[in-house]
C-alpha cells in the first residue's frame, strides 16, 4: 500500500509542473492536509519540545540519560525490534497462506488477524499474563522446561508480537495478491528451483511492503504501554519499559522529566523510522527499475 | 406550523422538567479501596441532607490510583472534595492550584483523617514460610509482593513501614537499614503500578509468599476469596496510615456547593459514618461509635506515624522516593 505511494512519489511533482495535476483542487486539499496534520500531530508533539526547553542541559541529561533510563530505552527498543522481526517472518507466512490458499475457515482466520487492533491493550496484557504466569496453563508448562515468560523480557516481547501482528499481515496481503502466478511459472520453466524462485522472484516484490509492516509493528511496539505493564513486572533496570518511566515521572508531578524521556524516544524513533523508510525506498526503486 | 409549535412546547416542557429535576451535584474524587465504603456512605448522606435541608443532592464518585487522581484534579477535574490516600497528594493539589489553603489538614479533626488504616502481611493459608515480622521479608527465598512506591501511594506506606521497623531493629544505623530495605526489595519479583494490581498478582496469579497490603484490602480479600486460602499476619510494628479528606474550596464555591461539601466531610465524623467505616475494615477515628464486633477484628499493633518517624510527607518523599532517593539507590547500586 504505502510502497506504491513511495514508488510513484518522485513522478508526481514532475508531472504537475509540466502539465498540471490530473485532479483539480490541489491547493485547497494541500492546505487542508497541512492544517489537519498540524492540529493532530505537530502541535501536540511540539509541546513536548517546548516543555523540555524549560530545562537546563544538565537537568535534561540527568532526566533523559541516567543509567536506569538507558536500561529502559535498551529494553523498549530491543524488545520492539525483536517482536517486529518475529512478526515480519510469521506475518509473511500468515499473509501468504491467507492469500494463496483456499481452505475452510479462511475468512474466520482472516478476521481474527484484526483482533489485536480492536482489543483494549490492557485486556491483552491481563490475558497474556494469566496464561504465561507461573500458574497459567502455558506458564506452568514452560516453567517445567525452565523457561520463565511472564515478568521477563520474553513476556514483553510476546505482548508486542501480539500487538504488532496485524500491521505486517495487512500491509503484505494486497501486495501478495498482486503477484502473478505466471511469474513463478515462468521462472520454473526457466529452470529455477523453489528456493531460487522465492529469493529472486517473490522476495524482491514484497520486500518493500514487508519493511513497511515491520516499521509499523516496530513503532507500535516502542509506544506500547497498556499490555506491557501487566506482563513485564516493572522491575527497574530489568523489565522496566521507557513508557512506564514516563508515567512514573508524571506520578511524581515531574512533568519536565517525563517530557525529557518522551523527547529522547521521539528523536530515536524518528531516525529509526526514517532509516527504515530510506531503506524501503532504495529497495523499491532498485526493484521497480531493474 | 402546527407541527413546529408542538415541538416548541415539547422543548419547553423538557427544559422545565430538567430545571426542576436538576439536583445539586457533588463530585468526590477518591482512591481505589474506598469504593465500597463511599457507595454506602453517599446513600446515607443524600437522605440525611434531604431531611435537613429539603434539597436533593447527587454525589458522583471517581476512583483510581491516588497519584493519578490528584493529577487529574491539578489538571482541572472539578472535584468538590478529595478523599485520597496520602496527605502528600492533597498537598500537591494545594500547592499547584492554590484552590484551598496549605493548612488544610487542620480544618477537620485528626489531621482531617476520619478513618485510618495500617499495613499488614497477607500470607498463604497456614503461613508455610513462617513469616512473622518485617525481618523475615529480607530472608533469601521469600517472595514479597508490593507495588512500586514511585507510582502507588499504598506502596509508599509499605516502604516506610519496613524502613521504620529496620531503624528500630538496627538502632538507627542507616547503612544497615538501607541494606535491609534493599534486600527486601531484591525479594520482590513483580512491582505492579498500583495496590489493586499487586493484590491481583498475589491472589489470582499465585505469585509470592507474602503481600504487603492495606489492612482494609487484606480483610476484603479474605471476605471475597474465603478465609481458608489466606491468613493475615500482623507485624510487631506498622505505620499509621491516615488517608485524609478535604474540600477543594474554589471548585465548591464555583458550583455553589461550599456548604454542602463541608457538611459532606463533617458528617464522616458522625456516629453512623464511623460505624460504617469500621464495617468496611477501616479503623474509625472514634471507635466508641463502631460495633464492638467490627472493632475486635483489628489486632493491637504498635503504630508509628509519618510525622513522628519521618518528619512529614514532604520530607519522606524527598528522601526516599524522589529521583536518586533511597528507593532508586536499591536498583542502581
Amino acid at each position: 500500500m504505502t510502497q506504491h505511494a513511495t514508488a510513484t512519489a518522485p513522478k508526481t511533482p514532475r508531472r504537475s509542473k509540466k502539465r498540471g495535476s490530473v485532479l483539480p483542487g490541489f491547493t485547497p486539499t494541500m492546505g487542508f492536509t497541512i492544517a489537519y496534520l498540524s492540529l493532530i500531530v505537530l502541535i501536540p508533539l511540539s509541546t513536548v519540545f517546548l516543555k523540555t526547553a524549560g530545562m537546563s542541559w544538565a537537568e535534561f541529561v540527568e532526566a533523559g540519560f541516567s543509567t536506569r533510563v538507558l536500561a529502559a530505552y535498551k529494553l523498549t527498543f530491543g524488545t520492539a525490534f525483536l517482536a517486529a522481526l518475529v512478526n515480519a517472518v510469521f506475518g509473511l507466512l500468515l499473509a501468504w497462506v491467507l492469500v494463496r490458499y483456499r481452505f475452510p475457515g479462511r475468512r474466520l482466520i482472516d478476521g481474527m488477524v484484526d483482533l489485536p487492533f480492536a482489543l483494549p491493550t490492557a485486556v491483552a496484557g491481563i490475558a497474556l499474563t494469566a496464561i504465561y504466569s507461573r500458574n497459567g496453563w502455558m506458564g506452568s508448562w514452560l516453567e517445567d522446561l525452565g523457561i520463565k515468560v511472564a515478568y521477563t523480557p520474553i513476556g514483553i516481547t510476546i505482548a508486542l508480537i501480539f500487538i504488532g501482528l496485524p500491521f505486517v499481515v495487512r500491509t503484505l496481503q494486497p501486495v501478495i495478491e498482486e503477484i502473478d502466478v505466471e511469474l513463478e511459472e515462468a521462472a520454473a520453466t526457466l529452470g529455477a528451483g523453489r528456493w531460487t524462485i522465492f529469493r529472486k522472484v517473490l522476495f524482491p516484490t514484497f520486500f518493500p511492503a514487508l519493511l513497511t509492516g515491520f516499521a509499523l509493528a516496530f513503532a507500535r511496539g516502542i509506544g506500547e504501554y497498556g499490555s506491557v505493564v501487566f506482563i513485564s513486572g516493572n522491575m527497574p533496570m530489568r523489565t522496566e519499559i521507557a513508557p512506564l518511566l514516563i508515567v512514573t515521572k508524571l506520578e511524581q508531578y515531574d512533568y519536565m522529566g517525563a517530557t525529557a524521556i518522551a523527547l529522547v524516544m521521539l528523536v530515536i524513533s524518528f531516525f529509526l523510522l526514517l532509516a527504515i523508510n530510506l531503506l524501503q525506498r532504495w529497495s523499491s526503486q532498485r526493484i521497480g527499475h531493474s | 406550523m402546527k407541527h413546529y409549535k408542538k415541538n416548541l412546547t415539547l422543548l419547553a416542557g423538557l427544559l422545565l422538567a430538567t430545571s426542576t429535576y436538576a439536583a445539586k451535584e457533588l463530585l468526590n474524587v477518591s482512591y481505589d479501596p474506598t469504593r465500597e465504603f463511599y457507595k454506602e456512605y453517599n446513600d446515607w448522606f443524600t437522605k440525611q441532607w434531604k431531611q435537613d435541608t429539603g434539597e436533593d443532592v447527587r454525589i458522583k464518585q471517581s476512583h483510581g490510583g491516588a497519584g493519578k487522581q490528584a493529577r487529574s484534579v491539578i489538571d482541572g477535574l472539578a472535584a468538590d472534595v478529595v478523599t485520597l490516600a496520602l496527605a502528600y497528594d492533597i498537598d500537591a493539589i494545594s500547592s499547584r492550584t492554590g484552590k484551598f489553603p496549605s493548612d488544610w489538614q487542620s480544618r477537620l479533626p485528626n489531621g482531617s483523617a476520619p478513618y485510618t488504616s495500617t499495613i499488614v502481611f497477607l500470607v498463604r493459608e497456614g503461613n508455610p514460610k513462617g513469616i512473622k515480622d518485617w525481618g523475615d521479608l529480607a530472608k533469601p527465598g521469600i517472595e514479597v509482593i508490593t507495588p512500586n512506591p514511585k507510582t502507588s501511594g499504598g506502596a509508599r506506606w509499605n516502604f516506610l513501614a519496613a524502613y521504620a521497623w529496620a531503624r528500630e531493629a538496627f538502632d538507627g544505623d542507616i547503612a544497615k537499614v538501607e541494606d535491609f530495605v534493599g534486600r527486601v526489595y531484591k525479594n520482590v519479583p513483580v512491582l505492579d503500578s498500583g495496590a489493586r494490581g499487586s493484590t491481583t498478582t498475589f491472589v489470582q496469579r499465585g505469585i509470592g509468599d507474602v503481600l504487603l497490603a492495606w489492612e482494609n484490602e487484606a480483610f476484603l480479600s479474605l471476605k471475597e476469596l474465603g478465609e481458608d486460602s489466606f491468613d493475615i499476619v500482623v507485624p510487631s510494628v506498622s505505620i499509621l496510615a491516615r488517608p485524609p479528606v478535604t474540600v477543594v474550596d474554589e471548585n465548591a464555591k464555583k458550583h455553589g456547593n461550599l456548604k454542602l461539601a463541608n457538611a459532606y466531610l463533617e458528617k464522616l465524623y458522625t456516629p453512623f459514618a464511623q460505624r460504617l467505616v469500621a464495617k468496611h475494615f477501616y479503623r474509625p477515628f472514634l471507635p466508641e461509635f463502631a460495633d464492638a464486633e467490627d472493632i475486635a477484628r483489628f489486632p493491637k499493633v504498635k503504630l508509628i506515624t509519618v510525622d513522628e518517624a519521618f518528619g512529614g510527607w514532604q520530607k519522606a518523599q524527598a528522601e526516599h522516593f524522589s529521583d536518586g532517593g533511597t528507593f532508586d539507590r536499591i536498583y542502581t547500586k
